[in-house]
């Protein structure tokens, strides 16, 4: 190793923390880099792989009741590869030792073969038989929930009859890596499952032989999926198609798709912020290591090296920093990339997710991690390369301060000479000190935007639970039912008021823009399961128009007072144009609300309702439920406490694990950009200090003056962090806006509170560190060398 | 007889530099008394340096005692030093160590600040005749004006005591015969007892009291019956 070579690590060792404290940063924008495109692409490509194998179908379609023989004319639509009929019918559960029902979805097997498409990954056990009475097999987590293995039973009411099931195995399937049960929020495996029977059995017990209820369709390459669609949808119509779909509206589908929008969203925010703080700290400290070097490399230039060798010199020293950071980012991002993939188990089933660790990741995170330190430290190096010896081994010229004066006023006078020592240090160098405050101000913006998440979910839930869906459960029915049904759910034991729903799917267009979404009917006066308007106010429905959810409006580019064209895709099939009479809040898919009566009109099927919402006396819940358990007709039951209590437990733990994360960056950054700017401020006036302490100030006055300088920098960073936080708040949310799910901008005073404690605590750490090196500070070394 | 300001006794300095034990002081013994100044001579690493230390409160001897008045000085935590030089001892240094985001007169100002009795800023940079510039920066000033800020930044507060290391060390002769003045004045005219440490022979004329180390030790004290102004000594 040459001299010049052992200086440099001499030099790295020599500021080590601080070196340390710059890679910690470098590893957070590492570490982000890598979860984000990691957790993107093993989410992607698992996805992909996963879909490919088990031949996940591009376009489905349900419908009441098609001849098996439609399959074969479906897969004579031009651009269909593969088509595939199947039976596929809600059931309620009735699990030993659960007392609420559970809802499940039975899915046909195709006799003696896997099917063409949605095949499933079979983890355990063999597919059902036909003659073996009833035998499925059903979804991982459910069958992980109540602990069933292969030749576990449990009742379910299949078409009105109570039957026992034998669980023959143990499946994952494409189609439902998001497994949601119906009107659910979260996915809940105790309470849904999804069960592949035989065909034939299905057959028998929905009276359905030789008639399938359910298509799904493999495109060939480049076929036009709403052509396809189009005539498909034809093909059905006198079957009771309900209206073919792509993948982009596939439930789960659409779920992934949302969150890998959100990881593109933390790639594209993150990151960046990480490397323009890196940036700022190594010019930080560069600047400061090569002025306090000035001689040094003026002795270098005299003795013979060259401006390219002292660049170069100084360059490697930015890579030493620079490799430090991204090995210990490597780290943090293998460890959080696990974390995250955990985390997505415990949302989507996939045989095997693995945490995407290609090599050209760490490449890129590299890459962009050392041209944020070069450019960072181009300055510097610059200014060191460019330095004339002779000039270089003169001492600098003093630095000169002003007196800031207005006129005669002096505004300096106020303070004290410790504080105007303070505010004439940072005038002198205000590149620096609003490098400092800014630093400061996005460590606080980033703590605020991800303590945010908090209050959106509270008032998520206040909005869901307690102020729209205010029913304790809600009865699906598995066909239309007429609206004198209400009197005998009215009868059910503990229910003490009920109201009527009535679903409808549909396709809504306005102009060249559509989205296919369920039309919910509401009876007038409300007041169980109620929408909002954007005051958050129930809405009174009115007797003609639409009201559409505001996400639902900007997609259709609608606004109250336009006509959209509702295409039921159900019943009769009328399309109709209707006003758009208002915009309501909805946080969750895409919401179109009507009056009931009038969509029944609209319908033209009568006074017909496809759900009752109830509210219960809790006490009788149980018998309550032990009674739904045998009515032939409920196809499922939403209970909203069960909902509100898994909709809880899943993001505490999800959320919490996220913003420790976040908080943890956010901490990172606000260290070390203090504590940096401490330590530099301590090298550049540890001889004014030693002055003061010979003056005879005590450690902890000499202390102020230096930690004066952050204390004032934090206060002012404070506001700017605050509307930094909220404008990186609201491109969080903006980020989590999608059709499946969005979340409100709403940030409480405590939030800002909170993050600002944070801050000032990891601030006040960084400068408690500093402070222990004033104490060492070596008064008579300071005082007999020159400056 | 004029009474005792320091006493120091058996006085010794041992520093371990790496493996190296450096002997800086072998065994002082002094006495410095009130209103006199004193020179102390001797070349580089002699010790003179290392007791002015161990008398202002910079530094703590490795055994022996020393005194100030009243006040035992060896054996006292760090706390008790820091306010024996805020409240007793003026510093002067070869290289000012001003603070140059202050202007003289805050200078001089951050020391009235924290102490009992001092003088107004504007009176202790009058008695080093700087009173016209006050309001300049370290950086707006000549070295020796630097140094004489110093010097009134250290008198301001009435020490009873002013160290001086070196402090004409940076200074060319002319500018070293005002900063000399400026002390000579303090001392007269305060009684401020004043010990100056110099490796110009010639500045022995102006002291009450001559101290000559040499390795560690003091060689020998002699006492000026006969003392000149900072002006009239050849330089």
């Amino acid at each position: 190793m040459n001299a010049l070579d052992k200086k440099l690590l001499r030099d790295v060792m020599h500021i080590w923390t601080q070196v340390l404290a710059v890679a910690l940063v470098m590893a957070a924008g590492v570490a982000t880099i890598i979860i984000a495109i990691g957790a993107h692409r093993s989410l992607e490509e698992t996805r992909a792989a996963y879909y490919e194998r088990y031949r996940f179908a591009d376009v489905f379609s349900g419908a009441t009741r098609a001849p098996a023989s439609i399959v074969e004319r479906i897969g004579r639509i031009p651009g269909v590869a593969v088509a595939e009929g199947r039976i596929v019918k809600p059931l309620l559960l009735d699990v030993e030792g659960m007392p609420e029902p559970a809802s499940g979805l039975a899915i046909s097997l195709p006799e003696g073969r896997p099917p063409h498409l949605n095949d499933f990954f079979m983890r355990a056990g063999r597919l059902p038989k036909a003659d073996a009475g009833f035998e499925a097999v059903i979804a991982e987590r459910f069958a992980n929930a109540h602990k069933f293995v292969p030749g576990s039973r449990f009742e379910a009411v299949i078409n009105g009859r109570k039957r026992v099931l034998s669980v023959t195995g143990i499946a994952l399937s494409p189609e439902y890596i998001y497994a949601l049960g119906p009107g659910d929020v979260m996915p809940d495996d105790r309470r849904f499952a999804i069960l592949w029977m035989a065909e034939e059995t299905l057959e028998a017990a929905f009276d359905l032989d030789g008639a399938v209820n359910s298509v799904s369709v493999k495109l060939m390459k480049g076929a036009s999926e709403p052509a396809v669609i189009e005539q498909l949808d034809q093909l059905l119509a006198r079957y009771g198609g309900l209206g073919a779909y792509g993948r982009k509206d596939q439930l789960s589908h659409a779920f992934l798709d949302s969150e890998l929008e959100e990881l593109k969203g933390m790639r594209n925010v993150l990151p960046p912020i990480f490397m323009v703080v890196t940036a700022f700290l190594i010019n930080m400290i560069m600047t400061r290591l090569i002025a306090l070097e000035r001689e040094q490399i003026g002795l270098l230039k005299a003795v013979g090296y060259g401006r390219a060798a002292i660049a170069w010199h100084y360059v490697k020293l930015v890579l030493i920093i620079s490799c430090i950071g991204i090995v210990i980012g490597y780290g943090m991002g293998q460890w959080l990339g696990h974390g995250l993939t955990r985390l997505y188990a415990r949302f989507f089933s996939y045989p095997f997710l693995i945490f995407d660790n290609s090599a050209d990741v760490f490449i890129l995170a590299a890459a962009i991690t050392i041209a944020a330190g070069l450019l960072g430290a181009s300055s510097a190096v610059w200014h060191a390369a460019a330095l004339p010896p002779a000039v270089a081994m003169r001492p600098p010229a003093p630095t000169a301060y002003r007196t800031l004066m207005i006129g005669k006023f002096n505004p300096f006078a106020v303070f004290d000479q410790m504080t105007r020592m303070t505010i004439r240090h940072m005038i002198r160098r205000p590149v620096r000190a609003a490098g400092t405050l800014l630093g400061i101000a996005l460590s606080l913006s980033v703590l605020i935007s991800s303590l945010f998440v908090f209050d959106a979910i509270e008032f998520m839930i206040d909005m869901l639970y307690f102020r729209a869906d205010r029913q304790h459960a809600t009865l699906f029915f598995s066909d239309d039912k007429h609206m004198r049904t209400i009197h005998e759910t009215a009868r059910l034991p503990g229910v003490i008021r009920t109201e009527p729903a009535r679903a409808v799917s549909a396709r809504i267009r306005h102009g060249h823009l559509s989205r296919r979404v369920s039309v919910v009917g509401k009876p007038a006066g409300a007041q169980l399961s109620r929408v909002l308007d954007l005051e958050m106010q129930p809405v009174a429905m009115p007797r003609s128009g639409i009201v559409l959810s505001d996400k639902l409006a900007r997609l259709l580019d609608v606004t109250t007072g336009n006509y959209v064209t509702v295409e039921l895709l159900e019943g009769r099939r009328r399309v109709f144009d209707v006003v758009v009479a208002g915009k309501i809040r909805s946080y969750i898919g895409l919401l179109a609300a009507m009056d009931m009566d009038s969509l029944n009109e609209l319908a033209g099927e009568g006074q017909v309702i496809s759900a009752v919402h109830m509210a219960v006396d809790t006490s009788r819940t149980e018998a309550l439920y032990g009674k739904v358990k045998e009515l032939p007709a409920v196809a499922s039951i939403t209970l909203q406490r069960v909902s509100l209590a898994r909709f809880r437990d899943t993001l505490a733990k999800n959320i919490t694990t996220m913003m420790l994360v976040y908080t943890s960056l956010g901490v990172i950054i606000a260290f070390g950009v203090a504590y940096n700017s401490a330590r530099i401020q301590l090298s550049e006036r540890a001889r004014e200090l030693a002055s003061l302490r010979v003056l005879g100030f005590t450690r902890a006055e000499v202390s102020r003056i230096l930690l004066n300088e952050l204390a004032i920098l934090t206060v002012l960073a404070l506001p700017i962090g605050w509307v930094g936080g909220y404008s990186l708040a609201w491109l969080v949310a903006k980020g989590l806006d999608t059709e499946v799910h969005r979340i409100p901008f709403v940030i409480d005073r405590d939030t800002f509170a909170w993050a600002s404690v944070v801050l000032i605590v990891a601030v006040a750490l960084s400068a408690l560190i500093v402070r222990l090196r004033i104490n060492k500070l070596d008064l008579i070394a300071v005082l007999k060398t020159r400056d | 007889m004029t009474a005792t300001v320091f006493k120091a006794e058996g006085l010794t300095k041992t520093y371990l530099t790496g493996d190296v034990a450096v002997h800086a002081l072998r065994g002082v013994d002094l006495e410095l008394f009130e209103g006199e100044l004193s020179v102390m001579l001797g070349p580089s690493g002699s010790g003179k340096s290392t007791l002015l230390n161990i008398l202002g409160g910079l530094d703590t001897a490795t055994s022996g005692l020393a005194r100030f008045k009243d006040l035992q000085l060896t054996g006292i935590g760090e706390h008790e030093l820091t306010l024996y030089r805020r409240h007793h001892v003026g510093f002067v240094f070869q290289f000012y160590n001003l603070i140059p985001s202050l202007t003289a007169l805050e200078n001089v100002a951050l020391v009235t600040e924290i102490a009992d009795d001092p003088m107004r800023p504007e009176e202790a940079l009058d008695l080093v005749a700087l009173g016209e510039r006050q309001n300049h920066f370290p950086a707006q000033m000549s070295g020796g004006e630097q140094q004489r800020v110093a010097i009134a930044r250290a008198i301001a507060k009435r020490p009873e005591v002013l160290l001086c290391d070196e402090p004409t060390g940076a200074l060319d002769s002319k500018t070293g015969v005002l900063v000399l003045e400026a002390l000579t004045t303090v001392n007269r005219e305060l009684n401020t007892t004043t010990a100056v440490i110099t490796h110009n022979a010639e500045t022995r004329k102006i002291a009450h009291r001559v101290f000559y180390f040499h390795d560690g030790r003091i060689a020998r004290m002699e006492v000026n019956k006969q003392r000149l102004e900072p002006h009239e000594v050849k330089w």
